[in-house]
């Protein structure tokens, strides 16, 4: 990255403290990752590994049990973790905006389509009733939603699932925000309407400039749309980079088992590779390298001592103490014995 | 939704049938019918007059519709103690009843639902628990209770409010209170459980997310949502008060239907306990009738259910 | 006294009258609510050794003498006496006896009947279900208290009638729960292995769904026990309920309003302690018993 990144989380971590104080949750763990200007940024992990409590950190909306307890969310070179909850609501929607995962869940019954478009728009940016309207009108427009001047007056259930997040989609961009976080966007939509959504974020993104996160678990997905992609695990980034590098060539075990399962129509293979083994619980991770239980490269240092990113090559990171230089000879060495 | 009206009407016609039938019944079969319709004191040719009159030499189907006929004529009988007709008694009353519950109402919903929404919003904290602890006590404390003791403090002690009787706003107060309380606890849990339901879905997340003031999240948002199933349940409750008043309208002397079904029973006069019941329990099944159509009127998503 | 929550289904949602103090945070055992109830049930049964008076004679001579503590009073009438010169505390002691006989006995002769019916009904389906179902709604259209004030006067008062009257109003509240719970229980794997294997229908209501519904049931007893008793209180209070010159605490009450404009306040005011610490403990109980035997229960 030339310039100075859009997003930049820094050693960011988040936990959830029980009641009591006895059980904390290391959901969101030591995260850095750098984002620019409209580009498109994959996370993808197992369900558990942090990825929409990370989202949902950014946007300062974690729930009460859990906390931002270090590290820094720079965005357009402000701290977001320094801002109050006034401040954050300045940002929301309107710098940054967020797309749920279920569109059902996300829009309110009882509102119509055009009032909760509108909404965003008449809160931060003052505008009438009437002219939040006009704009909630070209939104749907823009989101390719057929008559949407029948459509605007209508309610939520009325609508189709992939409608549904179309207008998610538009209450997303209505503010003309920097950063769009979509965190499983189409997960609930039929097969075939997820790839007319996938290019109606892409359109939009293109013409709006927007940089895009893609919270998914889905790598065909990330394979399509993303530059850059960031693998999560137990909370924490094990491997970084763009995505092409890391598909060609991935310098994690983790990375390497999530790629290796993918069936591929080429495949000759009898059984489904698997990775051995279920998701660590947050609440009491082993010491030494989270993923050393199920891991097949494992050896004794990892399981000792957690290891920190290290740098693969340029713009690629991976925590891994196979990729700590120098490991390649020492792990050689000691083949030789 | 149309189908929806039928089937919720059959409905309701079907319970007012079974509690005719179950009034009817009880008052043949289990206790002594001739004593009960004739007046205390009575001879007994009187009484052998009555027995022919009221039909209860005929077979029991034949009386019943004797029963439902009249009710549904409006002939509800004579009481004994008054010596004018049940309805006439019943409409007189009715008025003062209304008028405690529809006070009772408004300061059970002023009181309930801001407090249920600050219990929800503020849950596990200070002003959550004053609202279970007010709420505890009003779904615990007897009503004669806490007419009695409030009474004993400001009418006796402190001399503030008349302790008996109709007629000005200050004879309100107390009763309206001690009826409303109950049912102030009853809609400050409900609205707390809504609002807490509501408050966790996604909706109200993405509210968040839009970057709306909490202000315009609660009160628009979750608020419309939350208030729904409160609001019908405000209105059953205001039938429901009408008929529970019983006791309150009893201890301040309230001239409401409750205290007519006191008379009736102190005084042994049942034609006037039978017709409070059955037009109460009717009245009920009819709100809840109402409501049903009105929650699919609120809801639109019921609305366009067929 | 009914609460009817709006209708969500074809059915008239009425839960039980009994308050939810579900979102207190019964961690504890509740020692206090319980150390209360045993001890009123304490004093009831040892009531004849206990009081220190006849509840039921007084003398004239002796009315209205206020608490020991307030000037006029005296030891020998600790907590004063009534309109006709009889002591207070005797009769509270008393009043313990019926409260409890009433309340316990009344809430299972309830429980019983809607355990019964609600299994039957749950169960069975059909036209036995439909049947109950109607009647449930519809007798739980009517408020408690004006149904039970009904067959009060139908009846005549009597300590006996009293019970069954308070059984056959609020059986209806068991049964809608207990239903709803069988309904569920059916589609369970062992039910439908016992099915399977050929169980009459007795053999699997009586060995496999009873066990399983228990605990709810005991959860409503409890919380209706505290119900139960504040509309025995009303009836006594109304002057329908136990007939006097038995004590009951609302009888008590109704006896105390007559001297509440003049500032006899004990005869008011201890028997509704009484009834309220009664009321209270078992609602508190009955809410840590729903949350400990089932967090499931918690729609209750």
């Amino acid at each position: 990255m030339s310039q100075e990144p859009l997003l930049s989380l820094e050693h960011l971590s988040a936990h959830y403290v029980s009641q009591q104080g006895t059980r904390v949750v290391r959901a969101v763990d030591d995260v850095t990752i750098r984002l620019g200007a409209g580009e498109t940024l994959g996370i993808v992990g197992e369900s558990g590994s942090g990825k929409s409590t990370l989202a949902l950190t950014i946007m300062r909306l974690l729930p009460t049990a859990a906390r931002i307890v270090g590290g820094k969310i720079m965005f357009e070179g402000e701290n977001l973790v320094d801002k109050s909850d006034r401040e954050m609501r300045e940002v929301r929607g309107k710098r940054i905006a967020m797309i749920l995962q279920d569109p059902m869940a996300s829009l309110n019954p009882l509102f119509t389509i055009g009032n909760q478009v509108g909404e965003p728009i008449r809160v931060h940016e003052g505008v009438s009733r009437a002219n939040a309207w006009e704009r909630a009108i070209g939104l749907l427009k823009a989101v390719r939603i057929a008559s949407p001047q029948t459509r605007v007056a209508q309610y939520p259930h009325e609508m189709s699932g992939g409608m549904r997040q179309r207008i998610v989609g538009a209450i997303g961009i209505s503010c003309e925000p920097r950063l769009l976080i979509a965190d499983e966007p189409t997960t609930s939509l039929d097969l075939t309407i997820q790839a007319q959504y996938l290019n109606l974020l892409r359109e939009l993104q293109r013409e709006h400039g927007l940089a895009l996160i893609f919270i998914t678990h889905n790598l065909g997905i990330v394979a399509k749309m993303c530059d850059q992609l960031a693998v999560m695990y137990a909370g924490r980034v094990v491997e970084q980079g763009p995505v092409s590098r890391i598909f060609n060539a991935p310098a994690h075990p983790y990375t390497k088992a999530l790629l290796g399962s993918i069936p591929r129509m080429s495949d000759n293979r009898r059984q489904l590779t698997a990775i051995d083994g279920q998701p660590p619980d947050l609440s009491s991770l082993p010491a030494g390298c989270s993923f050393a239980p199920r891991c097949p490269a494992a050896f004794a240092r990892c399981r000792a001592e957690a290891p920190p990113e290290f740098a693969v090559d340029d713009g690629r990171t991976a925590r891994c103490w196979l990729a700590a230089p120098g490991a390649a000879q020492s792990l050689a060495a000691q083949a030789a014995k | 939704m149309k189908q929806y009206i039928i089937r919720r009407a059959g409905y309701s016609l079907l319970s007012l049938f079974l509690l005719s039938l179950t009034i009817f019944l009880f008052v043949r079969v289990t206790g002594d019918p001739t004593a009960l319709l004739t007046e205390p004191g009575a001879s007994a040719d009187d009484i052998e007059a009555m027995r022919h009159q009221f039909g209860l030499d005929q077979p029991l189907w034949v009386q019943y519709w004797h029963f439902i006929a009249s009710f549904l004529t409006g002939d509800l009988g004579q009481s004994f103690y008054y010596r004018t007709p049940v309805l006439d008694l019943y409409f007189q009353r009715l008025p003062n009843s209304l008028l405690l519950a529809a006070v009772a109402m408004a300061l059970s919903l002023l009181i309930g639902i801001p407090s249920g929404i600050l219990a929800a919003v503020r849950v596990d904290r200070f002003w959550d628990s004053a609202g279970k602890i007010f709420a505890l006590l009003g779904l615990s404390l007897p009503q004669f209770w806490v007419g009695l003791v409030l009474i004993l403090v400001f009418s006796v002690y402190l001399g503030w409010l008349p302790s008996s009787g109709s007629g000005t706003f200050l004879h309100l107060l107390m009763p309206a209170f001690t009826l409303g309380w109950y049912f102030a606890a009853a809609h400050m849990r409900m609205t707390r459980s809504s609002m807490l339901e509501v408050l966790g879905s996604e909706y109200v997340k993405l509210a968040r997310l839009k970057g709306l003031p909490e202000a315009l999240v609660i009160g628009k948002h979750a608020l419309k949502n939350a208030l729904i199933p409160v609001v019908t349940l405000a209105g059953i409750n205001l039938v429901v008060m009408i008929n529970v008043a019983v006791v309150v309208e009893t201890v301040f002397a309230w001239p409401g239907i409750g205290r007519l079904l006191y008379e009736g029973v102190t005084f042994r006069d049942f034609p006037v306990v039978q017709a409070v019941v059955v037009i109460g329990g009717s009245m009920i099944i009819m709100v809840n009738f109402l409501v049903d159509i009105l929650y699919a009127l609120i809801d639109p998503r019921i609305r366009l259910e067929s | 006294m009914t609460v009817i929550t709006p209708p969500e289904t074809a059915t008239l949602a009425a839960g039980p009258a009994a308050p939810s103090t579900a979102f207190w945070r019964s961690r504890g055992f509740p020692l206090i609510p319980v150390a209360i109830l045993l001890f009123i049930a304490f004093v009831a049964v040892f009531a004849d050794v206990l009081a220190p008076h006849d509840p039921q004679i007084g003398s004239l001579a002796r009315r209205f003498r206020p608490p020991v503590w307030q000037e006029g009073g005296s030891w020998a009438y600790l907590l004063g006496t009534d309109h006709v010169g009889r002591d207070v505390l005797s009769r509270l002691i008393f009043g313990a006896r019926v409260s409890m006989i009433v309340g316990v006995t009344a809430v299972l002769v309830a429980g019983v009947i809607g355990t019964l019916l609600g299994i039957l009904s749950g169960y069975l389906g059909g036209w036995a279900d439909q049947v109950v179902m109607r009647v449930t709604d519809t007798w739980l259209a009517l408020p408690a208290l004006t149904f039970a004030i009904f067959l009060a006067a139908i009846v005549g008062p009597s300590e006996l009638n009293i019970i069954l009257i308070l059984g056959l109003v609020y059986w209806t509240r068991y049964a809608r729960v207990i239903r709803g719970e069988v309904l569920s229980l059916k589609q369970r794997e062992f039910v439908r292995l016992a099915i399977v294997a050929g169980c009459s229908k007795r053999i699997i209501m009586w060995r496999h769904i009873l066990p399983n519904v228990i605990n709810s049931a005991i959860v409503l007893a409890t919380l209706m026990l505290g119900v139960v008793i504040v509309t025995e209180a009303s009836l006594s209070f109304l002057g329908v309920g136990v007939p006097p010159p038995k004590p009951a605490w609302g009888l008590m009450m109704a006896d105390g309003k007559k001297g509440l404009m003049v500032g006899y306040w004990w005869l008011t005011v201890f028997p509704g302690i009484c009834i309220m610490l009664m009321v209270l403990s078992a609602n508190l109980l009955g809410d840590w018993l729903r949350v400990k035997l089932d967090p499931q229960l918690r729609q209750l």
